[in-house]
């Protein structure tokens, strides 16, 4: 085992720098850079810290418990900075500053769309999650109903939202890190995927959560030193910002007011359902409430967590206000010296052009290797909650009916997490130059259709039954992804139809409510010996969410 | 002593409904005082734009729309703070003496 971490380290530390060198040798195509010597150095710190870490937790990751969950031994504060980690990804710097370049007020209205799920999870779900849970989610979907089937469902609810979102993050990496390091698409993806597979693989969440937490370190640190630059521009004054801002902006005075994103109210309303309970779905974000001994540290984590988060969204609507007219009115950052028409590296890119502004060319090579390290974070702890879903809950109980040993599971979980690494990198190359944001609505979709609402219930409704929870899941599961095909972005943009047949890009006004409604009404009318014996078990179930009692502790080490 | 026997305790214990009762209370009153604010900006955002159009003071360039929205995600915040700092106090301390009792 340990030579083979040996062998890998050294061979992706090969793969970075012959991919540099080959880089360096071919420049072709008009989006890619100059290769980018400075970021590529910092990017190289950052992966040698953090394989050194993936080494120290490899030494750490004997049992399935230490590679699901660090053994339970993660404090709240450290918990809440790998949360935060695991949740504001390169996509939320990088796509929250230029929605308000773009549209002003609006993107702050986003942002806070993406931040009200946090303390609602606290409020209703942190410490039930910890108290009925071991390593999944689909432990506590589970808990009472039928192992076989709901373990599955959950699984492959898990597993889905993973792979969508696992795609966004590397066709992500590969257009960023091709722009901002000089990179091939190719190379970057298979550079990620691989980094990604030996953190996972041997360091399981160990190294997955510290690589979250330094990585939360660094993004919070180059945003903050980035809005401290930026404010020194316009004489510490936000006045004076926002009066550059509308003066440089083609919606002038508009800039400062709600505009188009939210104009449609049903429009709005299903965004905000779909943000807020699919926070709450995101298999990766309800596995690190097991990494901490008990619900007191579940609740600090959240508490921590949202305000790392809430933090670092108000740093960066400064940043995307600043660089209205940092960015905006400068010619060296439009192409062919045009203000006011395309974006070098496209739309995304004014906080990293700001980066350069403000900062010189040494905190862009800086802000790039932070966003590297974000992404490599993030599909990371990706990774991790799609192999515990292979295989704890699909090998380990739904195949071997619990019978396996911690050692076959542990196998498994290592081969599990190489599967998803090289899939990882082949739909990353897969879709490429794609527009891939249909999918952000689809993890959202899927994440609030179909985990959430068999979560939330399994927890806090009696009724539930296997049947209701399995047709729930499959209306859920049907209705959102379905939606989102025939919504504008698909239908229109993708496949080139005239119109759209449902009108709204997020699905969940429609997905999720059909979702509880099947839920309820295939429970209620359930009335098998099985339905009987599961709302039995409720009360058990009960005590233990709301005391801890009998819930798993810290493993001893 | 069994599992059967301590959960059989814990429930009758009214010390348990007490935690129950105050702890689900608190959870429902602070997810509608950061759920209500949340949907009634969403729905003036999408109605009614122009209310935050406003200027902050009289020179002022800020419309209120901006410290409002910072608002919501501040006081989002320190709710949580609100929670956590009774929950991990008065409700642990309930929930110990509960299963300490259950346990004898």
């Amino acid at each position: 085992m340990k030579r083979s971490l040996y062998a890998l380290i050294a061979g992706s530390l090969l793969a970075v720098s012959f991919s540099v060198l080959a880089a360096g040798g071919a420049i072709e195509g008009v989006e890619k850079q100059p290769i980018n010597v400075s970021a590529i150095a910092m990017f190289m710190v950052f992966v040698l810290a953090t394989l050194g870490i993936t080494k120290w937790a490899a030494g750490k990751t004997k049992t399935t418990a230490d590679f699901y969950t660090a053994g339970g031994g993660i404090t709240g504060f450290q918990n809440g900075l790998a949360i935060a980690g695991d949740y504001m990804s390169a996509a939320t710097l990088l796509g929250i500053t230029s929605m308000v370049y773009f549209k002003g007020y609006d993107g702050f209205v986003y942002a806070v769309c993406f931040f009200i799920g946090w303390p609602i999870i606290l409020f209703l779900i942190a410490e039930r999650l910890r108290n009925l849970g071991k390593f999944t989610f689909a432990d506590i979907a589970s808990y009472r109903l039928d192992q076989g089937r709901i373990r599955t469902f959950a699984a492959i609810g898990s597993l889905t939202v993973v792979c969508f979102y696992l795609i966004v993050q590397m066709v992500g990496a590969g257009q960023l890190i091709q722009l901002l390091f000089g990179l091939e698409y190719n190379t970057a993806v298979a550079v990620v995927g691989i980094l990604m597979m030996v953190y996972v693989t041997f360091g399981g969440m160990t190294a997955t959560t510290w690589v979250q937490i330094i990585k939360a370190c660094l993004l919070l640190g180059g945003g903050i030193s980035l809005m401290l630059l930026t404010l020194s521009q316009f004489g510490w004054s936000l006045d004076n910002l926002f009066t550059k801002a509308i003066e440089s902006h083609k919606l002038g005075e508009k800039l400062m007011m709600p505009g188009s994103l939210m104009a449609d109210p049903v429009s709005a309303f299903s965004l905000s359902l779909g943000l807020l309970f699919g926070t709450a779905g995101l298999p990766h974000i309800m596995m690190r409430f097991f990494t901490v001994p008990n619900a007191k540290e579940a609740r600090k984590s959240v508490f921590y967590a949202t305000g790392f988060i809430g933090l670092f969204f108000l740093v960066t609507i400064v940043l995307g206000a600043g660089a209205i007219s940092i960015v905006g009115t400068n010619p060296a950052f439009f192409e062919g010296g045009q203000v006011g028409g395309k974006i070098i590296g496209g739309g995304n890119m004014p906080v990293m052009h700001l980066a350069k502004a403000v900062g010189g060319d040494v905190f862009l090579g800086f802000l790039s290797a932070v966003a590297f390290a974000t992404i490599l974070a993030v599909v990371s702890g990706l990774a991790l909650a799609g192999a515990s879903a292979i295989s704890h809950d699909l090998y380990a109980r739904v195949i071997k009916k619990g019978n396996a040993t911690s050692q076959q599971e542990m196998k498994v979980t290592r081969y599990a997490s190489v599967g998803l690494g090289i899939t990882a990198i082949l739909l990353g190359i897969a879709f490429k130059d794609q527009n891939v944001l249909f999918l952000v609505a689809l993890a959202f979709g899927v994440a609030s259709s179909v985990n959430f609402p068999v979560l939330i219930l399994s927890m806090y409704w009696k009724g539930l039954t296997t049947r209701g929870a399995l047709f729930g899941g499959i209306a859920g599961l049907i209705s959102s992804v379905g939606l989102v095909i025939l919504s504008p972005t698909v239908w229109v943009k993708i496949f080139g139809n005239p119109a759209a047949i449902f009108p709204y890009d997020h699905p969940a006004i429609v997905s999720m409510t059909l979702a509880f409604f099947v839920t309820w009404l295939f429970s209620v009318t359930d009335k098998s010996a099985r339905a009987a014996a599961e709302k039995e078990a409720y009360e058990e179930q009960y005590i233990r969410a709301q005391t801890g009692l009998g819930a798993a502790g810290a493993h001893a080490h | 002593m069994s599992e059967n026997t301590i959960q059989a305790k814990v429930r009758a214990n009214p010390k348990f409904a007490e935690l129950v009762g105050k702890r689900t209370r608190f959870a429902i009153i602070l997810s509608l005082v950061v759920l209500l604010p949340y949907y009634s900006f969403m729905f003036f955002v999408s109605t009614q734009p122009q209310m935050f159009a406003a200027k902050l003071g009289d020179a002022g360039i800020v419309t209120i729309g901006w410290p409002v929205a910072a608002l919501i995600i501040i006081g989002g915040w320190l709710l949580t703070g609100v929670y956590v700092s009774r929950a991990n106090g008065e409700f642990d301390r309930l929930t110990e003496e509960v299963l300490k009792e259950a346990r004898k």
